[in-house]
């Protein structure tokens, strides 16, 4: 088994790969090399190919160190300089897009500023219209369950709101991908199992194109469409696994043997990966 | 949802308990300090006049305020106050300002770190006092040569704290902009900038309180006014009671000064409080 995955990287469940919606964002043959202090190098990520189609819901898992985090700075145009190709809404080559929208692991709010005015943070810099932002900005704020807290400041706030706030500034300038890194890993499990389902329901009333990194497998099975397995050293992609289980997703669905058997599979494609 | 809403009342109303009690316990706290200043200066009268200390080596409170009186009367303090106060505020200004600005090119830019840090690490172990007299030998007895000092001794907590405060920010808030695609001035004044004030705050309260010290030691070194200058008349003609006087104008100048920044502070980094 082992030997399997560490040869080649294989697909499982390609009968899921209907011809849906055309990819957003196609990764072909992503390298990313680091050089280390001492003169060494690190492949960060090695040869990556991924399709993410438009209002996909695609997760990544796998151990520290597998390049995730750096697979999502490239698409969100953070990391300068990679191999291979990168195609983002049309547009090939790396840097910022505005058709990007982020969700930091820390919310990563401007505490001088009010929550309206940190929503409104890429709709300033973007030099987007400011009465339509405006306008936006509010229907963000109560699609993310804040209405009301436009004028409070982030201190005002707990972690879980706060990351609700972050994720309507993601969304303020209308991007097509919504790429989120482990978003919710500093909140306690309760809240996270609450913004796992919010953060749904958002997905659901927008259509975004969703990235997410995790370290859950059950909320990545919970949440994706998709769920890539990544293994480190050097970074790759080593399966591919179609959730094809209902929608709208809900709780309940946690206990179901089918999804037992998608985080059994991964639990052990994640054992093989580490090996 | 609700969960959230209770939750952010439930921080809003703690709060505010803790300023009614901050407020109550500062009252308090003032009382009982008014109070032992008033025993201070009682003991202080008595001993006086009980030991029959000279006026040229104790003063009492007493005679302290008489020459307060006469000093504010005559008009002499009050214009020699105005002096003072001018080249402390104006050289605090003065080193507020330039100082954030070389701070700000400073942490902006590798290049100019690298020429003007050495520099600075040099000049900060010595003493700018002691190029007070050089500095009045070129610009004269005037106020404009304790603008300069102030100024000079003033601008180095400024000038290092911005640096600091500059450098010490957030990545990720700085991936926010970058992934926008925002330039370097706009990155600066939206995030850099403000995430720094707690630091360049910090530096203009030890600014403050040595603007104070650069006006009245520029002034013994060389001048023809201000309370400093005051100081040096009186100590001439041992008039001690006028020291002391002095001294009680600089002491309420320099809590004034420290209360308008405390303002100033509390009004911009509201902010920062539950932070930290």
């Amino acid at each position: 088994m082992a030997a399997i995955a560490g040869a080649t990287p294989f697909i499982v469940n390609t009968h899921a790969q209907k011809p849906l919606s055309p990819a957003v964002v196609t990764l072909n043959d992503v390298t990313k090399v680091y050089e280390t202090a001492s003169g060494g190098t690190v492949h960060a990520l090695s040869k990556i190919n991924l399709a993410i189609r438009s209002a996909e819901f695609v997760s990544v898992i796998g151990a520290s160190g597998c390049g995730k985090t750096t697979l999502l700075r490239i698409i969100g145009g953070l990391e300068d300089g990679f191999g291979g190709e990168l195609v983002l809404s049309g547009r090939k080559g790396g840097g910022p897009s505005r058709d990007v929208g982020i969700v930091f692991q820390d919310a990563n709010l401007l505490p001088w500023r009010t929550i309206l005015q940190n929503v409104l943070l890429p709709a300033q810099v973007l030099r987007l219209d400011k009465q339509a932002s405006l306008a936006r900005a509010h229907e963000l704020i109560e699609l993310v369950g804040l209405k009301g807290f436009e004028d409070k400041y982030p201190f005002e706030l707990s972690g879980g709101m706060r990351q609700r706030i972050s994720i309507a500034r993601a969304l303020i300038h209308d991007p097509s991908v919504l790429l989120m890194d482990e978003p919710f890993g500093a909140l306690d499990a309760l809240t996270r199992e609450v913004m796992n389902a919010e953060v749904l329901k958002i997905w659901d009333a927008t259509k975004k194109t969703v990235f997410m990194i995790t370290h859950s497998i059950t909320e990545a099975v919970f949440m994706s469409d998709r769920v890539i397995v990544m293994s480190p050293r050097p970074g790759r992609v080593i399966a591919e696994v179609d959730i094809a289980l209902p929608r709208p997703r809900h709780i309940g669905m946690l206990s179901e043997e089918k999804f037992g058997a998608y985080t059994g599979k991964l639990r052990r494609l994640l054992d093989v990966g580490t090996d | 949802m609700s969960l959230d809403a209770t939750a952010a009342a439930e921080i809003l109303a703690s709060r505010k308990r803790e300023r009614l009690r901050w407020l109550s316990v500062s009252t308090t706290d003032s009382l009982i300090s008014f109070g032992g200043f008033v025993m201070l200066a009682l003991i202080w009268e008595l001993a006086v006049d009980l030991f029959k200390i000279p006026d040229f080596i104790l003063p009492a409170p007493s005679a302290i305020a008489v020459s307060l009186y006469n000093g504010f009367a005559s008009g002499l303090f009050v214009y020699n106050f105005f002096v003072t106060a001018f080249q402390t505020i104006a050289g605090f200004l003065l080193a507020a300002v330039v100082g954030t600005a070389i701070g700000a090119v400073v942490a902006q830019f590798r290049i100019v770190e690298r020429i003007v840090y050495p520099w600075l690490v040099a000049l900060q172990t010595l003493p700018k006092i002691a190029i007070a007299p050089l500095i009045i030998i070129w610009a004269g007895y005037g106020v404009g040569s304790k603008v300069i000092i102030v100024a000079l001794v003033a601008i180095f907590p400024v000038l290092v704290n911005t640096i600091m405060g500059l450098k010490s920010c957030d990545q990720g808030k700085l991936d926010l902009m970058r992934s926008l695609g925002a330039g370097r001035w706009e990155t600066f004044r939206t995030v850099r900038l403000p995430n720094a004030l707690p630091f360049i705050f910090a530096g203009l309260n030890v600014a403050i309180v040595l603007a104070i010290l650069g006006s009245i030691v520029g002034e013994f070194v060389g001048s023809k006014a201000g309370l400093g200058n005051l100081i040096l008349e009186a100590n001439f003609q041992f008039d001690v009671a006028r020291i002391f006087a002095v001294l009680v104008v600089l002491g309420v100048f320099g809590v004034v000064l420290s209360l308008l920044m405390r303002m100033a502070q509390n009004h911009f980094l509201f902010w920062n409080k539950s932070l930290s």
